[in-house]
């Protein structure tokens, strides 16, 4: 009965959101694949902050490793797109599992300040490395390569209406999987260790490694966001990997609602509007980041969907 | 009878104090053992090695014939291990069947009814665990140890913070669940600790100052001038 409901609330989302592709202008079809681009990369966040309750202030240094991978490898090794993403995952993957067996052995705010401190580590590598990367220049990834046949399928990724749809079908494969853990004994597990890490430990679960799975997850599906960013925008610069793009998917979380599926997705469109339509006449995005960041936590610390939960929809995953 | 649990010299230190001191303490299979002393008497402590939440500084454990001394907590949990919290440790934000449902290892909080029920706690599954009175989630915790299917349950100061009539229901629930499972008691309430103990265990500064039958240990000299006052 309720994971009917589940499946017909987040269907419909995703169907609405199919539905918008006909009807907006064509500027704002750009906008909304940015948006569910950048909204994989937020559902991967929430996975580890919203449901497993650790808050890494290095998650860029993920995203980064995929749109990295991902640009280095079309651009320097001629790997073709499909390759090249399939990498991006797996070294997403690896780096994830490191970086999660070093930074998880301290909890709290050194957790934060260890994740941050590794990603400004990988932010400053991809300065130094400025020949290959070149730094906040950036690659970019000419319309040829990002031409391409898939299984004999020709696919052009410079097509507005097709990267649309792989970015909608990307998002909803991340929505899906939140949903499926979210619901399974894994999902449960991390919003124990949430809740009371002391006492998950004592009715036997093996903590370290829930809180392990949880981090290479997360940080695997941000690694596919980054990757997936490159590839369908043909870019990848050094501030994609600043600590801007590790506050940013915090942010997009918290204000649609965290440990909710559909939170990070409403809380990244609302926030890339908001700067958007803020742009025509500041150029001061940050200070309203920050703006926004503090009256969330100080008036509404659970967040759009979280506060919609709490009051009218407990069944709400 | 066989021995559930035997400890060997088993000590940990604080910086210079000696909170357990050599204890070579052994527990049957099926007894209630009750663990008593005054505070600081390190009760606690030597409960928390033996569930693993407190390193040794020497000494081992041995359960159920195999040595755990170096096995982490959740490990000891799953060889049947149960611990309840001195200070009641529930998950205050989710439900009591979500509570139990965790404790039992399943995905499913609409089942496991049965060890609500075996502490009177049936009907409430889907109350938020934190709204519950005190001695309720004390409860709580108590099926919660049930529902890990534990062969050692320890409970540490289960009736503190309850009321006279709280504390009969506990002892009659522990008189129960005690044919199941060995129990660990570590308990002030003295009334309680001679009405369930088969044996008592008294700690005193860390060594295991008296061990005997309950009527024994209040004719004890030594207990009365440690802990239960001399007169």
């Amino acid at each position: 009965m309720n994971f009917t409901r589940v499946v017909i609330l987040h269907g419909a989302v995703f169907a609405a959101l199919f539905m918008l592709q006909f009807v907006v202008s064509e500027y704002m079809v750009l906008s909304l694949t940015r948006i569910m681009v950048l909204a994989i990369y937020a559902v991967g966040y929430n996975l580890l902050f919203g449901y497993a309750g650790l808050l890494s202030l290095g998650h860029a240094m993920f995203f980064a490793t995929g749109l990295y991978v991902a640009a280095l490898g079309t651009t320097r090794a001629g790997l073709p797109v499909p390759a090249a993403f399939a990498m991006a995952i797996v070294i997403g993957a690896f780096v994830s599992s490191a970086m999660g067996a070093i930074t998880l052995r301290v909890k709290g705010v050194a957790f934060m300040i260890v994740t941050l401190m590794f990603s400004q580590a990988a932010y400053l590598t991809v300065l130094y490395f400025g020949e290959y990367t070149r730094g906040d220049e950036g690659i970019v990834i000419a319309d040829t390569i990002r031409n391409f046949d898939f299984l004999g399928l020709p696919v052009d990724l410079t097509n507005a209406t097709l990267r649309f749809n792989v970015a909608l079908g990307f998002l909803s494969i991340a929505a899906g999987l939140c949903l499926l853990i979210v619901r399974s004994k894994l999902g449960r597990v991390l919003v124990a260790i949430r809740e009371n890490e002391d006492r998950t430990s004592m009715l036997g679960y093996d903590v370290a490694r829930y809180k392990l799975t949880a981090f290479i997850i997360s940080g695997t599906i941000s690694a596919t966001a980054g990757a997936a960013y490159a590839l369908m925008f043909g870019y990848a610069g050094a501030t994609l990997a600043s600590i801007q793009y590790s506050i940013h998917p915090l942010l997009w979380t918290l204000l649609g609602g965290a440990s909710t599926v559909l939170g990070p997705v409403l809380g990244t469109a609302l926030m890339f509007l908001l700067v958007d339509a803020a742009s025509s006449f500041t150029n001061a995005n940050l200070l309203m980041v920050g703006v926004v960041l503090i009256l969330l936590v100080l008036f509404f610390p659970k967040g759009i969907l979280g506060t919609l939960r709490q009051r009218y929809l407990p069944w709400l995953p | 009878m066989s021995i559930l649990l035997e400890t060997k010299g088993l000590s940990r230190s604080f910086g210079g104090l000696k909170a357990v001191d050599g204890v070579n303490f052994k527990l049957e299979a099926g007894e209630i053992r009750a663990i008593i002393g005054p505070n600081g008497a390190g009760k606690t402590t030597f409960a928390g090695l033996i569930s693993g939440r407190v390193p040794p500084t020497s000494g081992s454990i041995l359960f159920e014939g195999e040595d755990i001394t170096r096995l982490p907590a959740f490990r000891r949990v799953q060889r049947g291990i149960a611990y309840t919290f001195q200070i009641t440790s529930i998950y205050a934000n989710l439900t009591v069947g979500g509570n139990v449902a965790l404790a039992a290892h399943q995905a499913d909080p609409g089942k496991n009814h049965e060890f609500l029920e075996r502490v009177g706690l049936a009907g409430q599954a889907g109350r938020i665990a934190g709204t519950l009175a005190y001695g309720h989630q004390r409860l709580l915790e108590v099926a919660m140890g049930l529902a890990l299917h534990p062969r050692l349950l320890i409970l540490d100061e289960p009736t503190q913070g309850l009321s006279d009539a709280e504390i009969a229901h506990f002892i009659a629930l522990i008189k129960k669940l005690s044919t199941e499972a060995t129990v660990l008691l570590i308990e002030h309430n003295m009334p309680a600790v001679m009405e369930l103990a088969h044996r008592i265990t008294v700690l005193d500064r860390g060594v295991i100052l008296a061990e005997g039958r309950p009527e024994d240990i209040r004719a004890n000299a030594a207990v009365q001038a440690a802990y239960l006052g001399t007169g």
